[in-house]
């Protein structure tokens, strides 16, 4: 609507809007039809009496129809006041609706007749005129129009107050000099052809040469515009045959101009008609010949003369003296009036004039023409000075735009510019890699390099021997090379392992403050790009590696931010900077980076947070059959909502916006995508405390030391297969001497399970608090009771397996040992107590930490075999399932306590599951014995034992590889 | 404890031959028991989905509208409703009684090769050689899975669902286990192309056939390997493998025309069941009896444990 915009004038509203709807509105009902009742304007019913029948309200009152009908109007007559005759009007008749604005008979305001403009109504005239000749005697209209009273409107009748005289304009005086101008201009616009108005020209002879001086006169009669509207189909100036003018006849009449330019309407304006003309009635003239009352007949022919017609092309002589020559345009149009083209063009329509000025002609240029790639887009590229903003705005420019503004290139081409400038240019990043091959060489052979130029360079001084101060800066340039070559060669060996922190912190000072790194000005990689802000800590971070400062890390950090974004941030500028280090650009140099960046989207990609870890491991897990923690991986998982939904379960993460595995962003080339140090969340959610240095001796935990003892047995790229195969060659060399079950052997037997145990039990310690926690929180008597229960069945060999435990506890340098050499990369990192089990970097391989100090009874608990340690014969198998089975049980019920603690609701489930899990293994134990009762009774193929049989030994044959082994091993050590 | 006592029951094994159905339809791809196990569905090469009574071995219905042979089906809990899937990459969904279409799934990128209805039938699940599993619903007219699962890196082999858990079996040799209560997934990573899937009657273990011609049944909640059943041939086909209604034996087909029948606990082989010389491609073990399907070539053979021990529609 109009109300609703802003500027109301604008708009006309027609009509009353219709009234807002209300919200709250209860619905109207429709009004029933019978009930929908016409009333009038003053509240009176209508009634509908038929269309033809008076429709609404007919008669006075509604009474038509009724028994009152037409009520008269009073009848009133008396001794003083007689009944007179009572004219009736059409209007006495009628009732208001009649005499309304949309009645019959509409009452207006209208000029009367005496204040009417002596415009004559045409229609009255026509109506005249065509009476006049229907009439029984043609032209009877004439004694009328001679009895009619000289009527002028009230106009007239005030002029001639005024002392105006018919045929005299209205207005001041004038002089006869303007007056007589006038009349020239006004001959002259009426060009050649002689106007039809007799009067005018009379006049203008009448008043030719009496001039008096003082004399004024009163100003020419004017023509008045004629404002009658054109209401008929002709064409302009049509006139049609005037039948006044074809019956008039006579002489003067010869030739009838149908588009006669004067208008009998001028004349007629003021009420005068041509009396001076004879007017016959009745038809004559040349198409009708004589009629009986016609006395003439002289010339009833139309006798056509020459002189009407032109004899001469062109009309009459131009005036200029150039007969027939036609001039050059331009010089007819200089020379000639605007009247001689009026001339030419003939007759001007009634109510034209012709334009004094002639109409400028516009000259329209064309559009351009576009080019065929034009695209109607602007861009606006904002031109910042790189000196008067903050490098913050500079930056955040220069990563939309890619480059920033330039100073206009120096003169010359682009042939002239090197290729950093060409590079600036075009705003590509520099090129990775050293910048001469001079970089790549080695520390001494540069230094070998250089002396040898030193001589050709300075011959005049002869060959120089290097001052002390160079040798030493030589030999120390060589003994920091040494020892990045040296880390570099440790990072590689461990760098499956993730070395400890502290360790590549010192790597990448000594890495960094080599000379090759000094050599190297320009550090183009910028790992942090996204974010200014860090990337230029990180350069701070560099540039005092650079300058051999220890504390550099610590320096270039933000202080205001927090523990935890600190910590994150160390590690990753230690990271970026050992990846990046610039003993590697040797190898960079031999890749071209990608030339042109893809776009700002393209940049990252989406990949899962949670990595996979290393499938190698998994592998040689699998290999040795050592399914579970090893072969197990566990993410987050976001079902979609609908479908926890149809599946009647709540959403475990209600709330979460998205669904399958989480996604993290990240740079697409960004290094970190590689790295499989993954930040498990309980490792992220609490900083990593400085404790983390190895200046605690304290806290160094016992993997150190052998650790620093087997640094040559991690060269062994997996661990696991390299002792399966170092198994496999002893087990060949020594035949079965392990087959004695009892006594001390069948302690490396459970060894490995039990380092296994350790293994994932350390793992496991990643993702959840300390066992001390859990025991404080849950530790009742019901447990201890409920896994005695189960332990009864099998005493003996609970106590076997406590001996051998205990063994284990007390003698854990030897099984340390055992453990670093074999299964165990032994990565030196430092001690994490359980009280900081967060530490921990999940590295692939998987154990890292120490296993934290723990109740005896509860480390065993923990601690037990997991796969119960196959033999080559069923009896020895049966007594090992149930200490298995028992202690599947238990850590069940660990788990489950670690869960209930997570997951309250669940834990009546998990509940049920345990018993069920119980009741399912004793099953699975009578189920063994009974087969061992009846071994034939199930037997059913012929080669079913055979398979078995094989089967077994299959089995055996890698346990007692594990087994052969850890005899030696220890035989060695010791 | 107060846990009754086993009976002491000999486990039977579905050792005779009870009927022999000849399906007219092509290579049988699968053959599966419905939810009460009374009739069976075989998916046949011939595009046509059929579903026979198990007890009096008739056809009751054939289903045709896939464009590809049928590589598996299954039945809703209230035997309302099919499902079924194809090589031609999509999934149906029809109606039992009128043999019509429901619904037609598209949206995998390769042949579907596994389908299975949830437990209230609300949401089919599809494995494809695309490597991703969808769940379809099937209560509402949208066309669109309510979920891709692509986790998988290679195709999807097998599929499983319980309650509230949804196994996978995929060819780049890990068993993926969805947690929906919990939110998880785990993956079991096993080495050698999945084959087939199974979770135990009591949902405590799954059962996981490889192409290394290996059976293994894992601990569900840790990964831990709980037994190892070897012996018979899979090395280039999909087999399908199953555990017994009463999650006393393993069962799984061979290459070598046998089914071949394993102690749960000991591993120990119980029964080489032959069927046929060709490759037994598909079997499935009733819900609640001991009887056993299998599919060689165009048949379909039901085994029992005993001619005597059923009733009295098993007459030989």
């Amino acid at each position: 609507m109009a109300s609703d915009s802003d500027s109301d004038g604008d708009f006309v509203t027609f009509g009353t809007p219709l009234e807002p709807l209300e919200e709250d509105e209860p619905l109207r009902k429709p009004v029933p039809l019978h009930e929908q009742t016409v009333k009038d304007e003053k509240g009176r019913y209508q009634r509908f009496h038929g269309a033809f029948t008076g429709g609404f309200s007919a008669g006075y009152f509604n009474t038509v129809g009724t028994k009152e009908g037409w009520t008269p109007a009073t009848f009133v007559s008396s001794r003083q006041q007689k009944a007179g005759r009572q004219n009736a009007r059409p209007e006495d008749f009628m009732d208001e609706e009649d005499l309304g604005d949309h009645g019959i008979a509409p009452r207006q305001i209208t000029t009367t007749a005496d204040f009417a403009s002596g415009r004559k109504d045409v229609i009255r005239d026509k109506a005249r005129a065509i009476t006049s000749l229907s009439a029984p005697i043609p032209g009877d209209t004439v004694l009328e129009d001679l009895v009619a009273p000289a009527r002028s409107s009230m106009g007239v009748e005030l002029l001639r107050k005024m002392g105006w005289k018919d045929g005299q304009g209205v207005g001041p005086r004038v002089k006869r000099r303007l007056c007589k101008q006038r009349a020239d201009s006004a001959t002259r616009a009426f060009g050649s052809a002689s106007p039809p108005n007799g009067s005018s020209e009379s006049q203008d002879e009448e008043d030719g040469e009496f001039l008096p001086e003082n004399l004024t006169f009163a100003p020419k009669d004017v023509t008045p515009i004629d404002f009658t509207p054109k209401v008929d189909l002709h064409g302009l100036g049509y006139r049609g045959l005037n039948p006044l003018a074809a019956l008039r006849g006579g002489p003067g009449a010869g030739h009838i101009n149908l588009f006669t330019m004067d208008s009998d309407r001028t004349n007629s304006l003021f009420g005068e008609d041509r009396k001076g003309q004879r007017r016959r009635g009745g038809v004559a003239g040349q198409g009708f010949g004589v009629g009986a009352m016609e006395d003439d007949d002289e010339d009833i022919y139309h006798r056509d003369i020459m002189s009407n017609y032109d004899t001469v092309l062109g009309g009459e002589e131009p005036g200029d003296g150039l007969y027939g020559w036609t001039a050059p345009q331009q010089y007819n149009r200089t020379k000639k009036d605007h009247s001689k083209d009026a001339a030419y063009l003939g007759k001007i329509l009634e109510g034209f004039t012709l334009a004094s000025d002639k109409l400028e002609t516009k000259t329209i240029f064309p559009p351009p023409n576009l080019p065929r790639d034009f695209r109607p887009v602007h861009y606006f590229r904002p031109v910042v000075d790189l000196s008067s903003v903050s490098p913050m705005v500079a930056q955040a420019l220069q990563t939309s735009r890619g480059h920033m503004a330039q100073e206009a290139p120096s003169k010359g081409g682009r042939h002239q510019l090197d290729s950093a400038q060409r590079r600036e240019l075009l705003g590509e990043a520099t090129l990775q890699g050293p910048s001469s091959v001079f970089d790549l060489l080695k520390v001494e052979d540069r230094e070998r390099l250089s002396g040898l130029r030193r001589p050709s360079s300075d011959t005049s001084s002869g060959p120089r021997q290097p001052t002390p101060g160079e040798a030493r800066a030589a030999v120390v340039a060589a003994g920091v090379a040494a020892a990045a070559a040296r880390a570099s060669a440790q990072k590689a060996l461990s760098s499956r392992f993730a070395p400890h922190a502290e360790q590549q912190q010192q790597e990448a000072l000594s890495v960094w403050s080599g000379p090759t790194a000094q050599a190297q000005t320009g550090q183009t990689f910028k790992p942090f790009e996204r974010t200014p802000h860090k990337q230029a800590r990180y350069d701070l971070y560099i540039d005092q590696l650079k300058q051999g400062d220890r504390d550099a890390l610590e320096l270039s950090l933000d202080p205001t931010m927090t523990e935890w974004e600190r910590g994150r941030e160390r590690d990753e500028f230690v990271r970026a900077a050992l990846l990046y280090k610039p003993s590697s650009s040797s190898l960079s140099c031999r890749f071209t980076r990608g030339k042109q960046d893809d776009g700002v989207e393209a940049d990252t990609v989406e990949v899962t947070r949670d990595q996979e870890n290393d499938v190698d491991d998994k592998q040689a897990a699998v290999k040795m059959k050592m399914f579970g923690k090893l072969t197990r991986d566990t993410f987050e998982w976001h079902p979609d909502n609908l479908l926890c939904k149809r599946f009647n379960i709540p959403d475990p993460y209600p709330g979460s916006g998205f669904v399958g595995m989480p996604k993290v962003k990240r740079d697409k080339f960004s290094v970190f995508n590689f790295l499989t140090v993954s930040e498990s969340p309980t490792a992220s959610a609490s900083p990593a405390p400085q404790g983390v240095k190895p200046s605690e001796p304290g806290k160094r935990s016992r993997w150190d030391v052998s650790g620093q003892a087997g640094d040559k047995e991690r060269k062994e790229k997996d661990p696991v297969s390299e002792f399966l195969s170092v198994a496999r060659i002893e087990a060949s060399g020594s035949g079965p001497e392990a087959s004695t079950t009892d006594g001390p052997t069948t302690d490396p037997t459970v060894e490995p399970d039990t380092e296994q145990k350790d293994e994932e039990e350390e793992e496991e310690e990643e993702s959840r608090p300390s066992m001390d926690l859990f025991k404080a929180i849950f530790a009742s008597s019901s447990d201890e009771k409920s896994s005695s229960s189960s332990e009864g069945e099998s005493e003996e060999e609970e106590e076997k397996e406590e001996g051998v435990r205990s063994r284990a506890g007390t003698g854990p340098q030897i099984s340390n040992q055992l453990n670093v050499n074999t299964t165990q990369p032994a990565p030196p990192v430092s001690a994490i107590p359980s009280q900081h089990p967060d530490v921990v970097f999940k590295t692939p391989s998987g154990p890292a930490a120490a296993p934290p100090p723990r109740d005896q009874e509860m480390e065993e608990e923990e601690f037990g075999p997991r796969l119960p340690p196959p033999s080559s014969t069923l009896t020895e198998r049966r007594p090992s399932l149930t200490p298995s089975a028992k202690d599947d049980k238990h850590k069940k019920k660990c788990k489950e306590k670690h869960k209930a603690k997570k997951h309250g609701k669940n834990k009546k489930d998990k509940k049920q599951k345990k018993k069920h899990k119980r009741h399912k293994h004793k099953g699975k134990q009578k189920k063994s014995s009974r087969k061992e009762e009846s071994s034939d009774s199930s037997s059913e193929g012929s080669d079913g034992n055979s398979q078995e049989d094989g089967e077994e030994g299959g089995g055996v044959s890698t346990e007692e590889l594990l087994r052969r082994l850890k005899g030696i091993r220890g035989k060695k050590l010791q | 404890m107060s846990f009754p006592q086993p009976k002491p029951e000999v486990p039977q094994l579905p050792q005779n031959l009870l009927r022999t159905i000849d399906c007219q339809q092509g290579a049988v791809r699968a053959v599966r028991f419905n939810a009460d196990g009374n009739y069976l569905l075989s998916c046949g090469s011939d595009k046509s989905l059929k579903l026979w009574s198990v007890s009096r071995g008739t056809l009751l219905k054939t289903y045709s509208g896939h464009g590809y042979e049928v590589l598996d089906a299954d039945g809703s809990y209230d035997n309302s409703q099919l499902c079924s899937c194809s090589s031609d990459k999509t999934v149906i969904l029809w109606d039992v009684a009128t043999g019509q279409v429901t619904r037609k799934l598209r949206g995998h990128a390769g042949k579907v090769n596994c389908v299975q209805f949830n437990e209230e039938a609300t949401v089919i699940l599809s494995g494809s050689i695309d490597g991703t599993v969808r769940c379809w619903d099937t209560r509402s007219r949208k066309f669109d899975p309510i979920q891709i699962l692509d986790e998988a890196q290679d195709g999807v082999s097998s599929l499983k669902v319980s309650e509230h858990e949804l196994l996978t079996g995929s060819v780049d040799g890990r068993v993926r286990r969805y947690d929906l209560r919990m939110g998880q997934l785990h993956v079991d990573f096993i080495n050698s192309p999945i084959t087939c899937v199974c979770f135990s009657a009591d949902g405590q273990c799954t059962l996981t056939s490889s192409l290394d011609s290996t059976v293994r049944l894992l601990d569900k909640s840790t990964g831990e390997m709980l037994g190892e059943y070897t012996g018979h041939k899979m090395k280039g086909y999909k087999l399908d493998c199953c555990l017994s209604s009463k999650d006393t034996h393993v069962l799984s087909c061979s290459e070598d025309g046998h089914v071949y029948c394993w102690d749960l606990v000991e591993g120990s082989l119980m029964l080489k069941l032959p069927v046929g010389k060709a490759v037994v491609q598909s079997l499935s073990f009733h819900p609640s009896e001991t009887r056993l399907l299998t599919a060689m070539e165009g048949r379909v053979q039901v085994w029992g444990a005993d001619c005597t021990y059923e009733h009295g529609t098993w007459t030989k």
